[in-house]
């Protein structure tokens, strides 16, 4: 096992030189001048070409691209071109309300979508069945800002039960805090739940046709038992795939989430950086999701020795 | 068991529902929702005007202008100029301190307009004409011409970027082309850096020390006297959710509003809408005078002939309450106003612009239009402009972009096929286009020092020399009307009607001020 942890975290190093390059590269060829941006929009092209001196950006591309990576390997990650910040700073400051959206997106996404999905399975072909089959085809076609204007119609602006928008640092309000998790955190969850519900429903429909549930059934075990201990944790590997592949497309809704419901996390970083082609934000913001990309998929990697004591590394 | 989970579900409901409601105690803080994320502070670094806006929270200025567009001592207690027009000296007021509480001193005054004249339109203009300043003690200083020149009140008092804001002279020697890293002024708000958080919040505190004017507010001069604590700069991208958290009382002030919004905030009671900024904004198009076919001024001329102001303020801006067709290139309702264009952008005349493209043997090959999809009122420009100029005989490559690709690509001077362009449109607050010095668009220096498109007419020029020097009011507005009259003439560049972006507010703040720019001063929160 540890071999295999060692040879997964080894295997890192060329994914995160390919992305590097990757982004750095589709940075370059992006039309788009953080100059001009930063000179704003009276400037004329000699003070633009000024600024751009300053920036280093007529440095040839190489050279800009070896001056990065000798700094990304010292830690140094690099000054923003618009705030006057590390890239370390802003991701520190941001790193929270995402993390919290995304906490809270899959703990209410988890455990409302495996119940939902593994007695659709068991009532299949029922009324409820078709619900949760309805729900799921929903989930995946409503675009998420669609939801979120839903959301915030009805419980923010008629009922008046939850703010509209903005963060509150969980160290500074908790209960602040979690109010305005609660519409971010249904707005995210919608599509995982859809996606995790069917696939959880498909695998445990698969298991339930087996021998050995049937067998369980004929030792006189309860549904529960047959459904919780037998079924589910033989479809679990399945499922554990696709969370780890919605924690990516979490990060990706994060983008569209946070701008709506104007959490300053690193989603709505990332979007600003992209839009004022701030290239220090953009390129460690990018290499950092990759990195957790695929932590995210060696842990489930690793998960899949517990639920299914055949899998061996 | 059951039970249990069912109280503890419903403990927790309630618990969540008691705590929400009104946002929070905002007591004296003033929410404020600006027209864009506030990413650099250093305004005269960049033009953009959510950092002006800041500078006007920290910073002061040795005059202002009035919301009658004259020009008023600010920082400056009293001034005076020579008989023989070549040495302005002012004199500063009293008590002005900066907020680390060093007095502000001539040295910084002067070092903060070198600073600034090495990167604004106007002030490198003035500087043009400066030969030395001079500190005479800690509160006067005299700024020498090398010969008069007629906008000296006009550029210290331009209300817009870039705002020759007073620094300290320690970060005034910042090199002009870098940004500064310390926030310290003397103006009615200091910056607390400490909890503010870009992409979150800037947080702005009322200065206890600052020592307002005496008289009353008006426009961007007069007393500044701040009503409310603290004033917080909320970032907000959507603009929906802009209107949604005012509607729930999340915000105080909205600073403009899209315009196929103001409906949903007409309805609410809670919300006023407010017409701040009285000389609104003004679009434009340019052309490339670099580039085939409009290096040719027939066929400028010819796409000046197509062009209808209504046609882009109809498609744009929507509801004729919010816009103006308006032939005067320097703002309707100013001092150097004329609305004589012979008809040109206010009433079409495609055949003639048929006439012109032949006589100048325009081949047909389509000019390539810029499109921004990411800014919403320039949105529905460019398919106006193709429509006009097809209708008028041109062929068109409208090519949709976002906005910093447009920014980016206009500064290219290479051929359309190579990654260049011909035609792009934009817009300005009409502040900055007042006159001709501070209207960018009328520079012709070519390559030199023109604004995007590059045009070169040495007649502009000098034009543009005799206004800055004329210090009769009636000579000057005669100047101007030349000057018009000579970029219609040459079709440097086309204006393309004024419009409006009303503000909103809670019903509970009151105060707004009728300026160019939205000033947190004299607003009061009951």
């Amino acid at each position: 096992m540890l071999d295999f942890i060692a040879r997964r975290l080894v295997a890192i190093v060329p994914v995160l030189t390919v992305v590097a390059v990757l982004i750095f590269l589709m940075l370059r060829l992006t039309p788009g001048d953080p100059a001009a941006v930063i000179a704003g929009d009276n400037a004329t092209s000699d003070q633009i070409a000024d600024i751009r001196q300053k920036l280093g950006l007529n440095e040839p591309i190489w050279t800009q691209f070896g001056i990065w990576i000798a700094d990304m390997l010292q830690g140094k990650f690099g000054e923003s071109f618009f705030f006057k910040k590390t890239v370390a700073e802003l991701i520190a400051q941001r790193i929270e309300p995402t993390l919290a959206l995304a906490t809270c997106t899959l703990i209410f996404a988890v455990s409302l979508s495996v119940p939902l999905g593994v007695l659709a399975a068991y009532r299949q072909g029922t009324l409820f069945d078709r619900f949760v089959m309805g729900f799921c085809v929903m989930g995946f076609s409503v675009p998420g800002f669609v939801i979120a204007y839903c959301l915030i119609y009805f419980f923010a602006i008629e009922l008046g039960w939850l703010p509209v928008q903005g963060y509150v640092r969980i160290g500074v309000d908790f209960w602040k805090f979690l109010e305005r998790m609660v519409l971010p955190s249904l707005t995210l969850s919608v599509g995982f739940i859809a996606l995790i519900s069917r696939i959880t429903r498909a695998s445990v429909l698969e298991v339930l046709n087996e021998d050995y549930i049937r067998t369980a059934r004929a030792k006189g075990l309860s549904n529960r038992v047959v459904l919780m201990k037998h079924a589910l944790r033989n479809a679990a590997v399945p499922i554990l795939t696709v969370i780890g592949i919605g924690i990516a497309v979490l990060m990706g809704g994060a983008v569209v989430t946070e701008s709506v419901f104007g959490l300053p996390g690193l989603g709505r970083l990332t979007v600003e950086a992209v839009l004022s082609r701030d290239f220090p934000t953009i390129q460690t913001v990018i290499l950092m999701f990759s990195v957790v990309y695929v932590l995210i998929n060696l842990l489930i990697d690793i998960s899949y020795t517990i639920f299914d004591p055949r899998i061996r590394y | 068991m059951t039970m249990t989970r069912r109280t503890l579900a419903a403990l927790a409901a309630g618990t969540i529902l008691a705590a929400s409601g009104p946002a929070l105690a905002q007591g004296k803080v003033l929410k404020f929702v600006q027209n864009g994320n506030l990413t650099i502070l250093d305004p005269i670094q960049t033009t953009a005007y959510v950092t002006r806006n800041h500078g006007y929270f920290i910073y002061d200025t040795l005059f202002s202008s009035d919301e009658n567009n004259a020009v008023k001592p600010q920082m400056v207690d009293k001034y005076e100029v020579s008989a023989d027009k070549l040495t302005w000296t002012f004199t500063l007021r009293d008590g002005l301190e900066w907020h680390d509480g060093k007095p502000v001193t001539s040295e910084d005054c002067i070092a903060s307009l070198q600073r600034w004249g090495k990167r604004d339109a106007m002030g490198t203009k003035l500087m043009d004409f400066v030969k030395e300043f001079k500190a005479v003690n800690d509160k006067t200083f005299q700024m020498i011409m090398k010969e008069p020149y007629g906008l000296v009140l006009a550029t210290l008092g331009k209300p817009s970027s870039n705002v020759p804001f007073m620094m300290p002279k320690d970060i005034a020697a910042t090199d002009p082309f870098k940004q500064i890293d310390k926030y310290i002024g003397s103006g009615p708000f200091i910056y607390i850096t400490a909890e503010s958080k870009p992409g979150e919040k800037h947080v702005y505190n009322k200065n206890p020390k600052y020592k307002p004017r005496a008289e009353p507010a008006s426009g961007l001069a007069g007393g500044k006297v701040v009503k409310v604590d603290r004033v917080e700069i909320i970032e907000m991208p959507d603009v929906q959710q802009q209107v949604n958290a005012m509607i729930a009382g999340e915000i105080d002030v909205i600073e403009q509003l899209p315009h196929d919004l103001i409906p949903v905030l007409k309805r609410d009671r809670n919300v006023a809408l407010v017409d701040w900024n009285p000389l609104g904004h003004v679009f434009v198009i340019r052309f490339n005078h670099l580039q085939k076919p409009f290096d040719n001024p027939k066929v400028r001329m010819a796409a000046l002939y197509s062009m209808r102001q209504e046609d882009y303020l109809k498609a744009t801006i929507g509801d004729a309450a919010y816009y103006k067709v308006c032939g005067a290139a320097f703002i309707c309702g100013t001092p150097n106003a004329s609305e004589d264009t012979k008809g040109l952008l206010i009433k079409p005349d495609f055949e003639k612009s048929k006439a012109l493209l032949k006589e100048a043997g325009y081949d047909g090959t389509p000019v390539v239009l810029m499109q921004s999809t990411t800014l919403p009122v320039l949105t529905n420009m460019a398919p106006v402009t193709k429509s006009l100029l097809e209708q008028g005989g041109f062929k068109v490559d409208m090519q949709a972009m976002d906005w910093q690709t447009l920014v980016n690509r206009r500064t290219r001077k290479d051929s359309p096929q190579a990654g260049g362009w011909n035609v792009f449109h934009t817009f300005s607050v009409s502040a900055d286009a007042l006159n001709p010095i501070s209207n960018a668009y009328f520079v012709a220096n070519g390559e030199k020092s023109s604004w995007f498109g590059w045009p070169n007419d040495p007649q502009m020029e000098k034009l543009r020399d005799d206004y800055a020097k004329e210090s009769d009011p009636a000579k000057g507005k005669a100047l101007a009307e030349a000057i018009q009259a000579r970029a219609l003439e040459t079709a440097q560049f086309g204006w393309l009607g004024q419009w409006y972006g009303p503000g909103a507010t809670r019903t509970n703040v009151t105060g707004w001020l009728k300026a160019p720019v939205p000033v947190m001063w004299n607003i009061e929160k009951k």
